[in-house]
């Protein structure tokens, strides 16, 4: 089956939704183009440019090519798990594999999308990256829901593996809607000096969703970084964490998270680092806002040593808008809604993601529009 | 004619009474210096004039060119035309100095700058913080540039400057100092400078002076004179000596009886 066809498949309307998630539909700028629609992969198509340093294709279809990729699959995430990685062990209707040639550099983001547009559907994918000795990506994958289907869930199995020497920038956007129930499980696999960057963000409201990735940096001198940008609002319900497991030698993790509570939702920000080798180090920074009595917040950061010389660090605030900074904005001629929202907007700080400048006003135009779109 | 008018102003902080039944007026196109030690009520004074949250006024009016402002909050405060610049501004994280600036300006932050604007942020050498977070790791003089500018920026009537001079270097006061007199002389502004230093005295012509203490106005008069006494005498023996007057420089325009 060619799976080369553009995204002429899906509706217009929908297509606008998409783009609104950080798609670029005509695949401009991009290196290649993913897209899952409820259970079909419609699109997998690698820019001409980049043919011959990165393969894009549909899980299963890989699989059957490359018989090797077995060896990739339930690695770093165990089958047995819990319901969801169980579900997705016994049905799956697909997912990406994304391999990053050795060495190649590729300077566009290479972009996925799934999306659900059929009601009380149950997506199921597995996606598996491969990031080969001294390579260089970003990833966008955007993860949407459209807003006519009223309930659905995504179950969503990713085994990252991020070699020797290569540097994976890997960022996620959810834009799912009030009645979707999400469980990404993740597990990445970190080398001797390589570094993983993983970046969330969550905009829309989302009726429920727990993740928890996990990086085993296993390599020496080998970062893990997980950035989130959290935004809960009309009864949402996020339990959003990452760990970091650090056991090579100068191994090294950052956890940065930035989280807004409002209108009845509930968030627990987790954080865990364990230090397992005598020179690594780790550092967890969590600040957050409660914006009204309705809305609750709670950050747990977990700092494990079991060696000694490991160095982990945690910061964390929650709480309410500072009123110093409030009132100094006023004086400065705003009104206190507008100072509010400036402050909401700059807290909400897409350059802790760390991205390239185009990619980074990408992802700070989607933060503007969803948090004007409320 | 007076720009200010406070009468009987008593304010708390978290409780606590710390300006006791103030009476002054400030005049139009004059710079007036506040002397008093520390703890004496100046920066409450201030913040109280502006309406900031932690003061309560629990007694007297604040009239700003007439009009009665005692109960307006901060934002209408500047928009008579009312500006702040403070002893010790917040950080605020993710906000980028240049987006401040233009909303300073009344622009959006999708505006640029016009090449005036951007000549008068190269002459406070602020042209490099432009992208960061307000504050955020500036040193002492870099925060009093940033606040100047910003004042400047907003184009206002009464400067109410909270110790404009204190932890910057002799170079930046120079540069500040002057800024805040060729402002005030050009637009024909007011402004209260708070110090506790006579340097500023050099660039900035002013010949309104007094003494905070104790939570009362005390020794209205030229501030050269009075920076002099309290260097040789102290703030207590200064204000003890009950030579000139306190009611205010209305009745002896500065001048010692």
């Amino acid at each position: 089956m060619d799976k080369e066809n553009s995204l002429t498949k899906i509706p217009h309307q929908i297509l606008e939704e998409v783009q609104k998630a950080g798609v670029e539909t005509e695949g401009k700028n991009r290196s290649a183009t993913f897209l899952h629609l409820n259970q079909e992969t419609i699109a997998a198509k690698v820019n001409e440019f980049y043919e011959g340093k990165l393969e894009l294709m549909d899980t299963k279809a890989a699989l059957k090519k490359y018989p090797w990729l077995e060896n990739y699959r339930w690695k770093l995430v165990s089958k047995d798990k819990d319901e969801y990685t169980k579900k997705v062990a016994e049905e799956y209707s697909g997912g990406y594999f994304i391999h990053i040639l050795p060495g190649a550099e590729i300077s566009f983001p290479l972009q996925s999308c799934l999306l659900i547009t059929q009601r009380n559907l149950e997506q199921r994918v597995h996606n598996i990256i491969i990031a080969e000795e001294n390579s260089k990506a970003h990833i966008i994958t955007s993860c949407l829901q459209h807003s006519s289907v009223p309930k659905a869930a995504h179950l969503g199995i990713s085994e990252i593996y991020v070699k020797k020497g290569a540097m994976l920038n890997f960022t996620m956007i959810h834009q799912w809607s009030e009645n979707t129930l999400v469980r990404p499980r993740t597990g990445a696999e970190v080398q001797d000096n390589a570094a993983f960057i993983s970046n969330y963000v969550c905009m829309r409201p989302v009726r429920d969703i727990q993740m928890y990735p996990v990086a085993y940096c296993s390599g020496k001198e080998s970062r893990a970084s997980f950035n989130s940008i959290l935004y809960g609002h009309k009864d949402s319900h996020l339990d959003i964490g990452s760990k970091a497991v650090l056991t090579g030698s100068a191994s090294k993790a950052e956890m940065i998270s930035r989280a807004i509570a409002r209108e009845g939702s509930e968030m627990i920000i987790r954080g865990m680092i364990e230090g397992d080798n005598p020179d690594c180090k780790g550092h967890l920074e969590c600040r957050g806002l409660v914006m009204d009595d309705k809305s609750f917040m709670q950050s747990i950061p977990e700092l494990i040593a079991k060696k000694k010389g490991v160095e982990i660090t945690h910061e964390a605030a929650v709480g309410k808008i500072s009123e110093k900074e409030i009132a100094y904005l006023m004086t400065r001629k705003l009104s206190r809604e507008q100072a509010v929202s400036l402050i909401i907007r700059g807290f909400m700080d897409v350059r802790i993601l760390g991205l390239p400048d185009s990619l980074e006003s990408e992802i700070k135009r989607i933060v503007e529009w969803s948090a004007k779109a409320d | 004619m007076d720009i200010l008018e406070v009468k009987d102003l008593s304010v708390k902080v978290e409780g606590k009474l710390i300006l006791k039944g103030l009476n002054f007026s400030l005049k139009e196109g004059a710079s007036h210096i506040l002397f008093g030690p520390n703890g004496s009520g100046k920066t409450t004074l201030i913040g109280a004039l502006m309406g900031l949250p932690e003061y309560e006024v629990t007694s007297g009016k604040i009239l700003f060119q007439g009009t009665d402002i005692t109960n307006a909050s901060t934002d209408e405060r500047a928009k008579l035309g009312m500006v702040v610049g403070f002893q010790n501004p917040p950080e605020i994280t993710g906000v980028k100095l240049g987006d401040l600036l233009k909303l300073c300006l009344g622009k959006p932050v999708s505006d640029d700058f016009s090449p005036e604007e951007l000549k008068q942020i190269e002459a406070f050498r602020l042209n490099s913080f432009l992208n960061r977070n307000v504050n955020l790791g500036f040193s002492g003089g870099e925060r009093k540039r940033s606040e100047i500018l910003q004042l400047i920026f907003l184009k206002p009537k009464l400067l109410l400057l909270d110790e404009p001079d204190s932890g910057v270097d002799v170079e930046s006061l120079r540069m500040i100092a002057s800024e805040i007199q060729r402002y005030v002389e050009n637009s024909g502004s007011s402004a209260l400078i708070i110090t506790h230093k006579g340097d500023i005295l050099d660039y900035i012509k002013a010949k309104y002076g007094c003494i905070l203490l104790n939570g009362k106005f005390h020794c209205f008069t030229n501030p050269m004179r009075i920076y002099e006494d309290i260097k040789r005498l102290g703030y207590e023996e200064c204000v003890s000596c009950r030579i000139r007057t306190d009611e205010g420089w209305r009745n002896n325009n500065g001048q010692r009886k």
